[in-house]
């Protein structure tokens, strides 16, 4: 440990030690420490971190059952109740990674909303936002994937329905389901090679995904809820005038967001793990049946608006079409917004009830993907669909007639950071101080000076310290 | 912001509960994930007692049970036989069974409850092999000595009817007898020690 003679502590030199080898503090830096984000992040903020924790559990937990999971057609079903019943605890990291496929996708949603709202794929952004679009369409494909894995009823016909959809491609169509299924229905087979996309392949194009989205993001910087660029405002020192180092400001924040999501998460897993047949629908319970379909059949909530685009259109091809067109038209974003404005606080009032239209035909589109397909239900998915297509196609021309309103200078902060301290932390000091005067936590204080002396006077142990 | 006091008790407590709480909550959350790797439901069936009725067992005949994955043995021993083990000692490397695994209530010269009845694990105690029943006496292959007992194909170890090794052999000590107990005369349970005597 050459390279700093004069480091104080074990801990300095050892990083001096790596540093020498590897750009440790270069990336700390970069990347956390001396990484400047807007000032003025807000709720919506959250829901990339909460994605990359959601990203962490669903692996963690995938491994786990990986380890007693079947990838045999004979097999699976009965797998995946032994991984619920006999394993220790195996009930619990099972709806932790099914309950965490569906956080995943209420995360992204929020994420990529959050995205639309403040014209985060706006230049110099359109990367990050196609990264980000990649990524959402390979978690598609890995959700549709690990659906089939436990091959229950819903798994099998759901999978049958979504690859018999490639049938409908004129000429090729029949041959391209066959080879996606490796057989002239949904078997073994699929299922093998479902469970290697879902375990490996997938999953390492993910994590590829996120380093890239990542390595983008702070290429050109966050944006914020005011949707102007803090780079073009910097002190003497080449640091933004409003921003402030990630680490800690926003590992903080992330990390008490990441406890109260959490919180939500252990409620789901442990009162509501199949979320009243939303998470994991009850045909699952049964096992995959291939002579006989359940008598209503939808696809995992996360899917369902493209589900009743699917459905919207009375044709094999054109629903097809129709389902790839809308996850597609999303990575055009960047392009059709023709507002030079980012934020919604500062669009004109055309954009904000577009999206509004949008975010309510997503909805709608999604809840009329879960119910049976009556007259009236196909007329409102018609309608939703229509709306869902004009928003994008229409907004070349609608965001080249905004009104849009004066955008501030610097960042606006409803509150100085310097009044934030509330009256919860004073409520926590004036309890700390009454456990300070009581005995036994002097007691426990004149134990822990002796331990401290001792440790001061060791000179190993000091480094402890 | 230099020109701001900060307030470092504030600081120091906010880290240090977090820390403390973090570690709890990332322990706890460990817990599911070591106990998972434990033998689950299926193995400790797999591994429950087993039952075996020795009622029909003919004189000489040695029966072969599966046991926690191994091969158990329950061999019904003759008067001649049980007489071998008396004369055989002199060869043996453990007779008394001192350096042996067996029950408590099988530690005596018929390593078995009742002399007539041995149960054993069939893996010799050198490398895992199952040895082979012999009971003829003095067969060419196995030389005038031989009394009747178990022959190792794999390194050649020699066991008596009680499964004693011999000396000179690779087998370090005499096969394992599993705890075992009698429900009735003719009804054994593999996997339960006998608490008292028969």
């Amino acid at each position: 440990m050459s390279e700093c003679k004069h480091c104080e502590t074990w801990g300095a030199r050892l990083i001096a030690w790596i540093d020498a080898r590897f750009p440790l503090l270069k990336v700390w830096n970069e990347h956390l420490a001396k990484y400047y984000a807007p000032k003025n992040f807000n709720f919506w903020y959250f829901f990339g971190s909460f994605a990359l924790l959601v990203l962490v559990n669903q692996i963690a937990t995938g491994i786990w059952l990986t380890m007693n999971y079947k990838p045999d057609a004979r097999l699976a079903f009965d797998s995946v109740e032994a991984i619920m019943r006999d394993f220790n605890w195996g009930w619990l990291i099972r709806y932790m990674h099914s309950t965490g496929a569906s956080m995943f996708f209420i995360v992204i949603y929020l994420h990529m909303f959050r995205g639309m709202m403040y014209g985060s794929y706006k230049k110099p952004r359109e990367l990050v936002w196609l990264l980000g679009m990649s990524l959402y369409v390979a978690l598609m494909a890995e959700a549709f994937m690990g659906y089939l894995l436990p091959w229950g009823q819903m798994s099998y016909w759901g999978a049958n329905v979504i690859v018999s959809l490639f049938s409908a491609i004129p000429v090729v169509g029949d041959s391209l389901a066959t080879w996606i299924r490796g057989d002239f229905l949904i078997s073994d087979v699929t299922l093998n090679r479902f469970f290697s996309f879902h375990v490996i392949a997938v999953p390492l194009v993910i994590v590829f995904l996120v380093f890239l989205h990542i390595v983008a993001l702070h290429k050109v910087g966050s944006n914020n809820p005011d949707g102007i660029e803090i780079k073009e405002k910097k002190d003497e020192n080449g640091v933004p005038l409003d921003g402030i180092p990630f680490h800690p400001y926003y590992t903080v924040k992330d990390l008490f967001g990441a406890t109260v999501f959490l919180a939500v998460c252990a409620w789901i897993v442990f009162y509501a793990p199949e979320f009243g047949g939303y998470f994991l629908e009850r045909p699952n319970f049964v096992p995959a049946d291939p002579l006989k379909t359940p008598e209503h059949i939808a696809p995992v909530w996360y899917f369902t608006p493209y589900y009743s685009i699917l459905r919207a259109i009375p044709s094999k091809f054109g629903g097809m079409l129709a389902m790839f067109l809308a996850i597609f038209i999303l990575f055009l974003l960047p392009w059709l917004d023709r507002c030079p404005v980012k934020s919604i606080r500062y669009r004109g009032n055309i954009y904000r009830i577009a999206l509004a239209l949008f975010v309510i035909s997503f909805l709608a589109l999604g809840y009329l993907g879960t119910i049976p397909p009556t007259p009236t239900a196909a007329f409102f998915g018609v309608l939703f669909t229509f709306i869902y297509f004009g928003f994008f196609l229409l907004m070349p021309i609608y965001t080249r007639l905004e009104v849009t309103r004066p955008v501030p200078e610097r960042l606006t902060m409803p509150k100085p950071l310097l009044e934030r301290e509330g009256w919860f932390w004073n409520l926590v000091r004036q309890a700390v101080s009454c456990v300070r005067k009581a005995p036994w936590y002097r007691q426990l204080d004149a134990q822990w000076q002796k331990i401290r002396t001792f440790m001061e006077n060791n000179k190993y142990l000091r480094h402890f310290l | 912001m230099s020109e701001i006091d900060i307030d470092l008790e504030k600081r120091r407590f906010l880290t240090r509960t977090t820390l403390a709480l973090g570690a709890v909550g990332a322990g706890m959350a460990a817990v599911p994930f070591v106990s998972y790797l434990k033998p689950g439901a299926g193995a400790l069936e797999a591994a429950a007692p087993i039952d075996v009725d020795v009622s029909k067992l003919e004189d000489g005949q040695l029966i072969r049970v599966e046991w926690r994955g191994q091969p158990i043995w329950v061999l019904k021993r003759t008067e001649e036989m049980l007489e071998t083990l008396t004369k055989i000692e002199p060869l043996l490397r453990d007779p008394d069974s001192d350096e042996s695994v067996q029950p408590e209530s099988c530690k005596n010269r018929y390593r078995s409850i009742k002399p007539e009845i041995f149960v054993a694990v069939g893996i010799c105690t050198h490398l895992g092999c199952s040895p082979t029943y012999r009971p003829e006496v003095a067969p060419p292959d196995l030389g005038k000595n031989w009394l009747g007992g178990f022959f190792c194909p794999c390194h050649g170890s020699r066991f008596d009817l009680a499964g004693r090794v011999y000396k000179k052999v690779p087998a370090p000590t005499n096969l394992v007898v599993p705890p075992y107990r009698y429900v009735t005369d003719t009804h054994i349970v593999v996997g339960e020690e006998q608490q008292e005597a028969v």
